[in-house]
């Protein structure tokens, strides 16, 4: 009998855990099909906010062998055209089964209600809260991921403002991550994605003594995070009763295999759509399958967790 | 890894007024002819280029906003950085003739296409269309590698009067040895251009291949900034066949800003070399 990858999220069905994660090719409906069609289980867009935004200059995002390094300062096209891609890709992807995640981000906790709110006009499948962007009203620009009274917060307006089930996405930037965790659990999060990239990390270019970034810090993704991100998600899993969808550096079917087994219900891959290309979640889904059918397994729930028993 | 490597400038020449030349301490190892390096100013900004000559690394470019300012004002010892090369390059069908056709810097690349052709002893024929005969570049290069050159400009002070694709549709009619068997197309330069050669291209049944630019922030496929409907200019580009670009609704048409935001493609304010 041929494994089983379907998955459900949040009451979301996806034909397979792996889903796109925010930032990665997630601008255009275009290419979202085009993932999807390469064996994506779920999209998730770039994160948008109100008004667009330009981000910084280059560079914004490199290479730097064990991960990569970005600071693209959350440039996005802003919420209306947002509207307009997450519409049509939901069009074209609802004949291949695969969910749209929407990806929202504010400045302000009114300002996240109010993204929700019209974001849920396009009717994604899911919405992604993506609190790790500085509070500006914070007095130390704090980000809003790393209080829990804060994260609560943001949680609470979101729910307010939509009907669209809501993952709230954690950075690993912070003391502990379990109590933001239960923090947003406890204000309504349908469930968690976890994690964001870690750092702020600097590289220099040692010949000028330069940072290479423009932003000179930047996060840090890939390889070099995948076991940091399994920590979090195994602490997380441990602790709340909601889906997790874990993201970090996953490349591998047996990242993804890591990921279950520690309680992940789906699987974010972002970085290795660069190490392995966009034929990664086809690639990946085969290695699960392999390894499903090496342990006889017939279905994800099977495993999902074994670590923690 | 793809960290950019600082370099110095070794030799900076003067193409015409607001287009200069830029020769760089460094070698790209296996670069294509139409592949791309990310050329980094540090403080000021990174921007895709195309490689004029791999060995030394050798980059042609035109002064049309701060980036391109910027660098025309580095002198010969500064330090820029680059990473690459990327993207898709031309490649060279060895069965035909190659009819390059270049508006604006879009002659830099194509001069590496050219030298590689003669290399592949393929017959080659150059176009070069420009505002007007001061706007012409490469045109002693190309005459040096002995091929043919075909020059246009727009108020005819040399070579054909107007288009460089009228110039071309003429070379094709005109030419006995393209009747029997027709050239490819490799093209680079103005969006406008291109898609009046994509149009040439399908009416006469030639095979082209043209060099599109977008805006790109990571050049390897990762951020999808510069989407062209369902391709990423920086992997699946930035040289396509004609038939891929059939039917696109992005191609001619719209390109993104840093936002992501689609504007319309409007003629280049520093040409209008179609
Ligand atoms: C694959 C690739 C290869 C390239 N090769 C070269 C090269 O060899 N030489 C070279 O000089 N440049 C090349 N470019 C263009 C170059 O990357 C920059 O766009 C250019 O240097 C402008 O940067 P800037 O900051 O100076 O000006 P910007 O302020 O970015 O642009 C100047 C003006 O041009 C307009 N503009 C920018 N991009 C486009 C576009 N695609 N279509 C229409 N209008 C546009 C802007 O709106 C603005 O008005 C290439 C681009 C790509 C994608
Ligand atoms: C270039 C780039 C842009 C990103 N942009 C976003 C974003 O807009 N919103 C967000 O929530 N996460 C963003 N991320 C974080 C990723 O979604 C993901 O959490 C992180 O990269 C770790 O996963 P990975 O190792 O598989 O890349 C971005 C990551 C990268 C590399
Ligand atoms: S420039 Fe980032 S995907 Fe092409």
């Amino acid at each position: 009998m041929a494994a089983d990858l379907t998955t459900t999220l949040c009451g979301v069905r996806l034909p397979n855990p792996t889903i796109l994660s925010s930032g990665i090719l997630g601008l255009s409906h275009e290419i979202m099909v085009r993932v999807a069609q390469a064996g994506a289980g779920g999209v998730t867009t770039k994160s948008c906010s109100l008004k667009p935004r330009a981000g910084y200059p280059n560079p914004t995002i490199l290479d730097w062998g064990p991960g990569l390094i970005n600071a693209v300062g959350l440039s996005n096209p802003g919420i209306e055209v947002m509207v307009e891609e997450i519409q049509a890709a939901r069009e074209q992807l609802a004949p291949l089964g695969v969910p749209v995640i929407a990806s929202i981000f504010a400045d302000t906790i009114y300002d996240f209600g109010t993204v929700a709110r019209f974001i849920s006009e396009a009717e994604p499948d899911l919405i992604e809260v993506n609190i790790s962007c500085p509070n500006i009203n914070s007095h130390y620009l704090q980000m809003f991921a790393a209080d829990p009274y804060v994260a609560a917060q943001v949680t609470r307006r979101v729910k307010r403002n939509t009907d669209v089930p809501v993952l709230v996405k954690l950075s690993p930037n912070v003391t502990d991550i379990v109590e933001i965790a239960q923090a947003v659990v406890e204000a309504g999060a349908d469930g968690i994605t976890a994690i964001n990239t870690l750092g702020p990390g600097l590289i220099l270019d040692i010949e000028t003594c330069r940072p290479v970034l423009y932003h000179e810090t930047g996060g840090v993704s890939g390889p070099a995070i995948h076991p940091i991100a399994v920590r979090c998600v195994r602490d997380i899993c441990r602790a709340v009763d909601v889906p997790v969808v874990a993201v970090g550096g996953v490349t591998s079917g047996r990242d993804v295999v890591e990921m279950i087994l520690v309680g992940a219900t789906a699987v974010g891959i972002g970085s290795a759509v660069h190490y392995r290309g966009i034929e990664v979640f086809r690639e990946v889904c085969e290695e699960v399958r392999e390894y499903m059918e090496r342990h006889g397994y017939g279905r994800v729930e099977e495993f999902r967790g074994k670590a923690m028993r | 890894m793809t960290l950019p490597q600082t370099v110095r400038i070794n030799e900076i020449f003067d193409e015409t007024r607001t287009v200069r030349t830029f020769v760089l301490d460094a070698e790209v190892q296996k670069a294509e002819p139409g592949q791309f390096v990310m050329l980094w100013l540090p403080g000021v900004d990174e921007k895709p280029i195309s490689i004029a000559h791999p060995a030394p690394l050798t980059l042609t470019v035109a002064r049309v906003g701060p980036f391109s300012t910027a660098l025309h004002e580095c002198k010969v010892g500064d330090r820029v950085g680059w990473r690459g090369p990327y993207g898709r390059g031309f490649s060279l069908r060895k069965d035909r003739p190659a009819l390059l056709v270049a508006g604006g810097y879009g002659a830099a690349p194509l001069y590496f296409l050219a030298t590689y052709a003669i290399e592949c002893s393929v017959p080659t024929t150059v176009a070069l269309g420009a505002r007007r005969a001061d706007d012409l570049i490469y045109v002693d290069r190309f005459r040096s590698l002995g091929i043919e050159l075909i020059l246009a400009t727009d108020d005819g002070s040399v070579g054909h009067k107007g288009y460089v694709t009228d110039a071309i549709l003429q070379f094709l009619t005109s030419n006995p040895q393209c009747s029997n068997l027709q050239p490819a197309l490799y093209a680079c330069g103005p969006e406008l251009m291109l898609v009046a050669l994509h149009r040439l291209c399908r009416e006469h049944g030639i095979p082209g291949q043209l060099s599109v630019e977008r805006y790109m922030k990571c050049g390897f496929g990762i951020c999808g900034q510069c989407a062209l409907d369902g391709y990423l200019v920086c992997q699946d580009g930035p040289v396509f066949d004609v038939g891929q670009l059939d039917g696109l609704s992005d191609f001619g048409r719209t390109r993104r800003s840093a936002t992501g935001r689609r504007l319309p493609i409007q003629q280049p304010v520093t040409g209008n070399q179609r």
